[in-house]
């Protein structure tokens, strides 16, 4: 009997643990809203090749006809593009010239192709129905309210957040809510804990990100938690990810916006989850537990019930003894007798 | 009969102010709502100073009990233990209202009768440790177990927070009205402040 027990307990923990691993592995394909994109389905890799030669590292070389040798010199980062991400991005089965110039596979590339107009998303993608899901005709009358907008003329655009290169559409129904934390928050910090890049598009004004959140009570559990746009984006149901950021002065501050009841997280970071598992074991704002833990919003409806129903079981009894008492205080006193309550 | 030295007397009515506070706020934490009188900031801030200073109130009686004599009231003897809590338990239920004579009545050998020693020590030996290493667990989540058994470590350490919570917050109802069972409905709460027990037949 013992060594079934002891078989039994083995296997048991063998399997929670392996269930726990399963867990924890990235699944490249249970995380991703999308298909993964393949990088052996690029015809036009020969072709990237030849912009990769130079683009693809931060040191490239080419010959110089006119003095007659081989110059190796540094490629701007601004210019470098990573080959692998490049080859797992959203883009991946594009050739550089579908959306550069035919002209840059001259070399020297002609000065003019500096002045080149890029695309913005909206420019393929929108009136697609192909990507109707993502709304881009909304997405552009968000960022059009957006506070980033106001720096259009300075040059921000659709790829001072979103790298066309390397941009993956990760996370956005993603059920490993970190990843999807990591992800949002990485964008924003590539400006906003980026001096160089900040002062590219600011007007000199302080960007110290840590500093402007000194008021926020564990700093670093809130930034690894949930994503900036939880705070400083307005939500809109409509799209997957809202993109009407407001300005500082206007991001949400209040505490109990997300840890009560109707927590907006739930409408917001765990809205697809919430979708498929409100309320499992009676748990409120379930999606929340599985994955992290926000004190006043998981909150179990059973637990809530039970301990109600033991705290009214405490007074009535409580209210019962003191019934009685009352009662033999007097009986007592119309014997006469002077006797205390107890 | 002085049965309540100094000490014990500052260090419980610490608690029990202690306990008030963390009970208003904890409830205010847990059913947070944009609504609640305590705003969720205000209820984290002084729970956490109250906690704070609960540890370090529990600390001290910890080592009271173990320098002084009043750690002999919380040693439970086995010998006669069911029968004794059920002769308490009996009294508390009918005896009292039969005009009994009180099975343990108050000496100073013996404080507490059988009934409120065992759930002196359930609460101050086990539910303080538990409720005290669980919140150090909330408070300090980097040291928490991520996941135990698939499940969230933190999820199951708040659940065990909340329940020995509520279970404590249980216990001071309980010992508040036990306490109107002395002499006077008044007599144990006075005593508690002077020092003095007062008993039955003084």
């Amino acid at each position: 009997m013992r060594s079934i027990i002891t078989v039994f307990l083995i296997t048991s923990i063998a399997l929670a643990g392996m269930a726990e691993i399963r867990n924890t592995l990235p699944d490249s394909r249970s995380n991703l809203g999308f298909q993964q994109p393949d990088d052996t389905l690029n015809p036009f890799q020969k072709a990237n090749e030849k912009c990769f030669l130079c683009h693809g590292q931060k040191v490239y070389e080419y010959s110089n006809e006119n003095l007659g040798k081989t110059i190796k010199a540094s490629m701007s980062s601004e210019r470098v593009i990573d080959r692998t991400l490049f080859y797992q991005s959203n883009h991946h089965s594009f050739m550089c010239t579908d959306c550069h110039s035919d002209q840059y596979n001259i070399f020297p590339h002609p000065g003019e192709l500096r002045m080149e107009q890029k695309f913005n998303c909206i420019d393929c993608h929108g009136g697609d129905p192909a990507y109707e899901e993502f709304r881009f005709e909304l997405i552009e009358e968000e960022y059009a309210r957006s506070t980033h907008y106001r720096l259009e003329e300075s040059g921000f655009s659709c790829w001072s957040c979103h790298d066309p290169h390397t941009y993956k559409t990760v996370t956005r129904k993603g059920s490993d809510i970190s990843q999807t934390v990591l992800f949002s928050n990485g964008i924003c910090i590539d400006c906003h804990g980026n001096n160089d890049r900040f002062a590219i598009l600011s007007d000199g004004r302080e960007n110290n990100i840590i500093r402007q959140h000194e008021w926020l009570p564990r700093q670093a559990a809130h930034m690894k938690s949930v994503r900036c746009l939880e705070c400083h984006a307005e939500k809109n149901d409509s799209l997957l990810v809202s993109h009407f950021v407001k300005p500082a002065e206007n991001a949400v501050k209040g505490c109990n916006e997300c840890h009560s009841k109707n927590s907006m997280l739930m409408a917001s970071l765990y809205r697809y989850q919430a979708a498929e598992d409100r309320k499992s074991l009676g748990f409120l704002n379930s999606a929340i537990l599985n994955q992290s833990y926000v004190i006043g919003a998981t909150r179990n409806e059973f637990l809530n019930i039970l301990s109600l129903l033991i705290f009214g079981a405490v007074l009535l009894v409580i209210a019962i003894h003191i019934f009685f008492r009352i009662k033999k205080s007097a009986t007592k006193h119309k014997g006469g007798e002077n006797v205390p309550l107890s | 009969m002085y049965l309540y030295p100094k000490w014990i007397r500052l260090w419980h009515i610490l608690n029990a102010i202690l306990f008030i506070i963390l009970i208003a706020t904890g409830i205010s934490m847990q059913y947070a709502d944009k609504e609640r009188v305590i705003g969720f900031a205000t209820a984290v801030k002084w729970h956490n100073i109250a906690a704070l200073v609960l540890t370090a109130s529990y600390v001290f009686f910890i080592l009271g009990n173990a320098m002084t004599s009043n750690g002999k009231y919380y040693k439970i003897s086995r010998k006669n233990l069911f029968k004794d809590i059920k002769t308490q338990f009996r009294y508390y239920a009918f005896g009292m209202f039969r005009g009994e004579k009180h099975p343990f009545p108050v000496t100073p050998e013996r404080k507490f009768n059988p009934l409120q020693k065992i759930t002196y020590v359930l609460a101050m030996y086990a539910g303080m440790p538990l409720i005290i290493i669980s919140g150090i667990g909330l408070m300090f989540p980097e040291i928490t177990v991520r996941r135990f058994f698939g499940v969230s470590g933190y999820i199951l350490t708040d659940i065990l927070h909340i329940t020995v919570g509520f279970l404590l917050s249980l216990f001071m109802i309980i010992h508040i009205y036990t306490c109107t069972l002395g002499a006077r409905p008044g007599s144990l709460f006075m005593g508690m402040i002077s020092g003095y027990h007062v008993g039955e037949n003084e």
